[in-house]
């Protein structure tokens, strides 16, 4: 699509510091780089004890573990507003965790508790968090990328035909390399393009759908970003390994497609450590390869940066770690003492209002429990009735 | 609804008081689409056609013109993702109606339709409702061939999470249209493109027909007839004939499935003793079966014999038009069910 009253987005260093501030190549102060760095080892911790859980058996299903995309979750979140929504794809913990969700109820999710973020009828694939506008979660591969076009869809009508303003918000929808073959992303793409969603579709690209290398299931798998070009999105190729890039990079975008309300998609170059899932042996890649990446770990990455800035040195980075594994211990422990998800919760949320024996609607205990209160108003809390 | 379904007054058959102009089905539908769309904004239209075309049955005539491009939008022709689209957009609280030009083609969006919007509200623990309509058109006798033909309700009903509305005249149609714009679950709003020219009394002021609610068309005494959509006018026309042979029968339209009326059902065959089911989907695990389990499971000592059921023949829809014709629960298939559950063959 030939659009040419919308310029493309100049994803470029940032301009030369002012005078007055170091020559930093941090581009946010440094207390902000400290806060991702404290994100990613929570992420990373987090990880750690969902697959020791799993182990233990106190994790059923699936479980995808995120460890080694840290820098990508929390890159991005970083780079968008607050009220800006996110859907993603089953490796959603690390989505989850970044976008503020609470350890305790993401653990208590996985632990089957009444207490988890969606009253632990998701589990490990299908994390939901309205207060932080995480729209999930979702188990088919590819399902949530026409989810994400119609989530830049809804923001959009609401300012633009509701209340008769600009478009101020933007979608991000995660997806991995492998559900680029999927139908459903290029449908998604597709309207996107036509319909002028502010939605960034960002690829998640480890190389590997479950235990296929991309360019065995792929065409053109070494430039996922030809895959947008068809659909007249703008695109943009980003060191997912490194934090600052994916700040750095995604901010330019994410503003780029607030401005103009149009869609955008990212080939987010990244590894993940471990398996697809926790009953993946590895045996499609050599160990050479794997510690090839390991060496480009996000979080040695930019705690070699922070160092080298001088804002984190050995006693910080212990204050850090001790904290973050004690945030993640209460989690597991909170998990496992809070309580099972009752039977009565069987019948509750089929149905918004109760009928037949299905027992209506009620938010999870950490939004306060409310019963039939799931359809909320779109546009701030007023009413859409006129 | 609740309060709806316990209020023995809704029990009743409904009449329409005023009911004096006559419009056909697709003009019914239109007027419940627009009458919300006026009240709402957060309803909008989407799907293939609806807009510059102005609808390729015309259900969405000059509704462009009134409500707007950004209201009314064409889609292409993909549906797996302008369902998905219109599923996330209602997560974050709009109000889609999204047509199918036929419930055939909702096959490809299966995943959405199926996998997304009826189950988002449990996934997410109660956090991300679906307030969404799908409607378009469902059912064979248009002489498309198989894969245009489909009855959904047969694949459809087995599925938690989703409200099946499937109207037999104009009247209901705009009544139960309304409901399901306002519903806050997901409604799978089955029409038929063979009723879609019928003309009905369709009152001017405003009404609603609550989900759950079946509708007694013809008071009878001796067999119980259960229908819903487009059969229910095959068994008038039965019951007509039957009557002639002494056979004096009542048939009940359901006018939805999901939720199915089963009191007034089962008042009915309490009464009469005998019932046949008539459903337009194929019979193996199909809405009529599971009629026909929940009426011997509460009448099981009120029959006199077991409930007969006549479906669409068990086969891929055929295209020729005296094939597809004895294909369908037509009249004579569902004369043949009374006489033998009353033991009149």
């Amino acid at each position: 699509m030939k659009d040419p009253t919308v310029p493309m987005p100049q994803v470029a260093p940032p301009a030369a510091p002012t005078a007055g501030t170091s020559a930093s190549s941090l581009p946010v102060s440094a207390s902000t780089a400290l806060q991702w760095l404290r994100e990613m080892h929570l992420i990373r911790e987090f990880e750690v004890r969902c697959m020791q859980s799993y182990q233990e058996k106190k994790i059923g299903g699936f479980c995808h573990v995120y460890i080694g995309q840290e820098a990508v979750a929390v890159g991005c979140v970083a780079a968008m507003q607050p009220q800006d929504p996110i859907v993603t794809a089953y490796r959603d913990h690390g989505h989850a965790l970044a976008r503020g969700m609470s350890a305790r109820a993401c653990m208590a999710e996985m632990y089957g508790r009444a207490s988890g973020c969606a009253k632990g009828k998701g589990g490990s694939m299908h994390m939901f968090d309205r207060p932080n506008n995480l729209f999930g979660g979702h188990g088919i591969v590819g399902a949530q990328t026409p989810l994400g076009a119609g989530l830049a869809f809804a923001t959009k009508y609401e300012d633009e035909v509701m209340l008769g303003g600009k478009n101020r918000r933007v979608s991000l929808s995660f997806l991995g390399d492998g559900a680029v073959n999927q139908g459903a992303f290029y449908e998604a793409m597709n309207l996107a393009g036509l319909l002028h969603l502010p939605v960034i579709f960002i690829v998640e690209n480890n190389g590997y759908s479950m235990g296929t290398a991309i360019h065995r299931g792929t065409t053109m798998s070494h430039d996922l970003c030809v895959k947008g070009r068809a659909h007249g999105l703008r695109e943009v190729t980003i060191d997912g390994m490194d934090v600052v890039s994916v700040y750095r990079d995604m901010s330019v975008l994410v503003e780029w497609c607030r401005e103009h309300s149009r869609p955008a998609i990212v080939d987010m170059n990244c590894y993940r450590f471990k398996g697809h899932s926790m009953s993946d042996p590895r045996k499609y890649r050599t160990r050479e390869e794997e510690a090839h990446h390991e060496s480009r770990d996000p979080i040695i990455n930019l705690e070699r940066l922070l160092a080298g800035e001088g804002v984190l040195d050995d006693a910080k980075l212990a204050t850090m770690l001790k904290d973050v594994r004690e945030e993640v211990r209460d989690a597991v422990t909170f998990a496992n003492d809070s309580e099972a998800t009752p039977s009565d919760e069987l019948y509750k949320d089929v149905f918004v209002e109760p009928w037949g024996r299905y027992t209506g609607s009620s938010l999870p205990s950490y939004m306060g429990g409310a019963t039939n209160a799931c359809t909320f108003r779109a546009t701030d809390g007023k009413e859409g009735l006129v | 609804m609740s309060a709806v379904m316990s209020n023995p007054l809704f029990r009743e058959p409904l009449t329409i008081a005023g009911a004096a102009r006559e419009i056909e089905f697709r003009d019914a539908v239109r007027e419940a689409m627009c009458e919300e769309m006026r009240r709402d904004k957060r309803v909008y239209l989407l799907g293939e056609e609806v807009a510059q075309y102005d609808g390729a049955y015309k259900v969405s005539k000059g509704m462009l013109a009134e409500f707007g491009a950004a209201r009314v939008v064409d889609t292409p022709i993909s549906e797996s993702g302008f369902s998905g689209m219109a599923i996330g957009s209602a997560m974050l609280g709009l109000r889609p109606i999204v047509e199918f030009m036929s419930w055939s083609f909702s096959l490809v969006a299966a995943d959405p339709i199926l996998n997304n919007a009826p189950k988002m509200l449990y996934m997410s623990g109660g956090q991300y409702g679906c307030p969404i309509v799908f409607r378009g058109n469902d059912g064979a006798g248009g002489q498309l061939g198989s894969t245009h033909s489909w009855s959904v309700e047969g694949l459809f009903s087995n599925v938690p999470g989703v409200k099946i509305v499937i109207p037999s005249n104009p009247a209901d149609a705009k009544g139960l249209m309304k409901t399901a714009i306002r519903d806050d679950d997901p409604v799978f709003f089955l029409e038929s493109e063979r009723l879609l020219s019928m003309k009905g009394h369709v009152p001017e002021g405003e009404y609603l027909i609550p989900f759950g609610h079946a509708a007694i068309r013809r008071a009878g005494k001796d067999c119980t007839i259960c229908s819903w959509g487009r059969p229910v006018h095959f068994c008038m026309e039965a019951a007509e004939i039957l009557a002639n042979e002494g056979i004096d029968c009542e048939v009940i339209d359901l006018r939805t499935i999901r939720p199915l009326d089963l009191p007034t059902v089962v008042a009915s065959v309490r009464k009469t003793s005998a019932a046949v089911v008539v459903d337009q989907s194929w019979s193996f695990a199909s809405p009529g079966s599971e009629l026909a389990a929940q009426i011997h499971r509460h009448c099981f000592d009120d029959l006199d014999n077991f409930v007969h059921r006549v479906h669409s023949d068990d086969v891929p829809t055929p295209y020729a038009v005296a094939l597809e014709q004895e294909y369908l629960p037509n009249v004579r298939k569902i004369c043949e069910a009374v006489r033998s559950a009353t033991y009149r063959a």
